[in-house]
């Protein structure tokens, strides 16, 4: 509930952070951004009690290898949805990112840096146009995005004809696929699991300094934002960067596990954006924790694999993806509407906040009720 | 139109805009066609520029009124999948069984509706997702039942999608008939006036006293049985029913852009059936000349993307402008800035 807010938005000021870090930890844990790591731990006791050897440390770091591009895509996309828009651009920019490696950089060692750079440069730019068509145009960011999604992976198509193209250097593959050998209890640390800890440390850091903070109020109340000062279009597009980038960084990594295809990149923007959700962070924006989006990808791939283990044809995939979403999202909307209405009807005795607030922790009030 | 456009721009409504465009684009057509020696306005050209509105329309006046409601349906492509396969598989070849079949794809479809609607409206789970949600349960069941195409439609019902009555094919003047009964429901209605209400401020309707959720369940029941139809239409068409047909026309994203070209907010509680037709027409004109100018299809969607983008920016701008001014510093922006957006607009 509030301590959502209270954490990273607020500081430690408010009620809710009484009863010490055992206690804060409890309260955060009650929360849809919290309760997704629950979720998570539940799911890998499950996963290693249908199949043990996947408890080892040595394949339990190549899963998080293996997840790291869609917890990367899935933070990105995090940015942009806290800030109260959408990304849908996220799967055309791995595409177009996926075959620029393979025409570009090809079997030359050498270009493998200038096209990295190239890599960045249009991740950039694609963020650039979102975010400036999204606040300076004021088209919804849901058809912006899904018109950049259309123009990219169709010039992407016609440019290669929609067949598989190109090949980058093994160096090249080495990002996504390699990993540091002879590491003495995990065996080897893949670089994607490298990657993602360096760029999960870099956006928890990033969502607590001034511009985390104003990008929730941003996704939260725009309005106010925009009346105490804050360019809210410089945010917002900064956040669209971030989410490019991420696809970006995620496409680099994907090479070296799919290979160059244009197919690559498909769905992943809802694959995205359903991990965000898991994770507890609220659609329309303000409302979430960075680490949760990761923490959301991780549940799925873990429900995924407990259905591979577990026997289920792999086309009911998608049905139980679908009620997952749809029923973390219900749980997650329960539990957000009480810790809104709550602060939305906060009274102004002290005595009664405090009771407001425990009972708000025990029993999360019916969002049905008023 | 232009010079009253300039004079007075608060006459023109986005609906207004909406047919200027269409018509810029007609004109468009007309002389890129002309160019590539072809006639635009002989009848069997327009007869597919109708036929290429109708399916999308469908689903666009359905996606209209879960848009003006503030929710979204995603799940319509797998509707129309799973309706198009229902229809087919019923009714194997027999044209006894047509009636049956129309009941039963309809009737799932309304019930895959009524199911959004539930969640969305009592869940409290966004449309995005609830949708996102069903339409991955529906395409995990089509996936595992139906490896392919599957069903026959008989003779009588294919007919439905080959009849013409002049150059309008019966398929266009069904959709039309819905979408007349949905723009009744809309103005002439209480549930319809509630539905703006709703989506408007969900709040402020609440404490007007409107119960807030039936309009909201009522409007992802139509969209369902809206996309339902657009099934059968695509079943006549084929004469299989596919469990993919709706996915590869892309229709989720496809109609909310053309909602949006059409004018409606896509938060909610502005905008009309009509727009929406006329958005729909736009993207039809836009795919036939591409296709008489024999572009490359994914060049196509380059175009579409583009033009769905600029189009609605350039509503934003208009809409952004017609707000009542609070503040001296907005007001004096609306005055500067109101020629040149007149200008863009026409």
């Amino acid at each position: 509930m509030s301590t959502a807010e209270a954490t990273t938005t607020r500081g430690a000021t408010l009620p809710m952070s009484e009863g010490g870090t055992a206690g804060q930890i409890g309260r955060a844990l009650r929360t849809p951004g919290g309760a997704v790591f629950v979720l998570v731990a539940v799911l890998l006791v499950c996963v290693i009690a249908a199949n043990p050897n996947f408890g080892e440390p040595g394949s339990l770091i190549r899963f998080i290898g293996r997840t790291a591009p869609i917890a990367i895509a899935a933070m990105g996309q995090y940015f942009v949805i806290v800030s109260g828009e959408f990304d849908l651009s996220m799967g055309s920019v791995v595409t177009m990112q996926v075959v620029l490696a393979g025409n570009f950089i090809g079997q030359d060692e050498s270009r493998v840096l200038p096209v990295m750079v190239l890599m960045v440069v249009l991740g950039t730019l694609v963020g650039v146009v979102n975010g400036l068509a999204t606040t300076l145009l004021k088209v919804p960011s849901f058809i912006v995005t899904l018109g950049t999604m259309l123009a990219l992976s169709g010039l992407v198509l016609y440019l290669t004809g929609g067949a598989a193209t190109g090949n980058p250097i093994d160096s090249f593959r080495q990002i996504g696929r390699g990993g540091i050998e002879g590491v003495p209890v995990l065996e080897v640390i893949p670089y994607p699991a490298i990657i993602l800890l360096v760029l999960a440390v870099a956006a928890v850091w990033l969502m607590r300094r001034p511009f985390g903070r104003t990008l929730v109020a941003v996704g939260d109340n725009p309005q106010a934002v925009h009346l105490s000062g804050s360019a809210t279009w410089w945010l917002k597009t900064r956040a669209f960067i971030l989410s490019s980038l991420a696809a970006t960084v995620a496409g680099i990594i994907l090479v070296g596990y799919a290979g160059v295809h244009p197919s690559v990149g498909q769905g992943y923007e809802f694959t995205a954006i359903t991990a965000v959700v898991v994770g507890g962070v609220v659609l329309g924006g303000g409302r979430g924790w960075v680490l949760s989006a990761a923490a959301g990808a991780f549940a799925l791939e873990l429900l995924f694999t407990l259905l591979n283990f577990v026997g289920v044809a792999s086309t009911w995939r998608d049905t139980v993806q679908g009620v997952i979403i749809i029923v973390a999202v219900a749980i997650g909307a329960r539990a957000w509407q009480g810790g809104r209405r709550r602060r939305s009807a906060e009274p102004t005795t002290p005595g009664a906040e405090q009771r407001h607030t425990e009972s708000a922790t025990t029993t999360p009030p019916d969002p049905g009720t008023t | 139109m232009n010079a009253l456009a300039r004079l007075r721009p608060t006459r023109l409504t986005s609906t207004g805009i909406v047919y200027l465009v269409l018509v810029l684009v007609l004109v468009l057509g007309a002389i890129i066609t002309a160019a590539a020696g072809r006639n635009f306005f002989s009848a069997g050209n327009i007869s597919a520029i109708l036929t290429g509105t109708s399916i999308l329309g469908f689903i666009a006046i359905g996606q209209t009124l879960v848009i003006l409601a503030g929710s979204l349906d995603l799940s319509v492509p797998y509707v129309a999948s799973l309706a198009s396969l229902l229809g087919g598989v019923t009714m194997a070849g027999q044209t006894g069984n047509i009636p049956l079949a129309v009941v039963t794809a309809l009737g799932v479809a309304a019930l895959i509706g009524l199911v959004n609607g539930l969640v969305v409206a009592y869940l409290h789970v966004h449309g995005f997702i609830a949708t996102l949600g069903m339409g991955l349960i529906l395409a995990g069941y089509l996936g595992t039942n139906y490896k392919g195409s599957a069903g026959s439609a008989p003779r009588d019902f294919r007919l439905i999608g080959a009849l013409n009555i002049g150059p309008v094919p019966l398929s266009t003047i069904i959709m039309l008939g819905c979408a007349v009964l949905v723009i009744l429901l809309l103005r002439r209605t209480r549930i319809g006036h509630h539905l703006y209400a709703v989506g408007g401020s969900k709040d402020v309707a609440r404490l007007s006293g409107v119960r807030t959720q039936p309009p909201v369940v009522l409007a992802h029941v139509l969209c369902s049985v809206l996309a339902g139809m657009a099934g059968l239409l695509l079943l006549a068409r084929l004469s299989v029913g596919s469990p993919t047909i709706g996915t590869q026309g892309g229709y989720d994203l496809m109609s909310i852009a053309a909602v949006v070209l059409g004018g409606t907010v896509l938060a909610g509680g502005k905008g009309n059936i009509l727009g929406t037709l006329g958005g729909v027409a736009i993207f039809a004109v836009m795919d036939n000349v591409m296709g008489v100018m024999q572009l490359n299809a994914f060049l196509q969607d380059v175009v579409r993307g583009l033009v769905i983008v600029v189009a609605v920016a350039v509503y934003a701008r208009r809409n952004a402008d017609l707000r009542p001014a609070r503040f001296e510093r907005s007001r004096a922006a609306r005055h500067t800035s109101a020629p040149t957006t007149a200008g863009g607009a026409a």
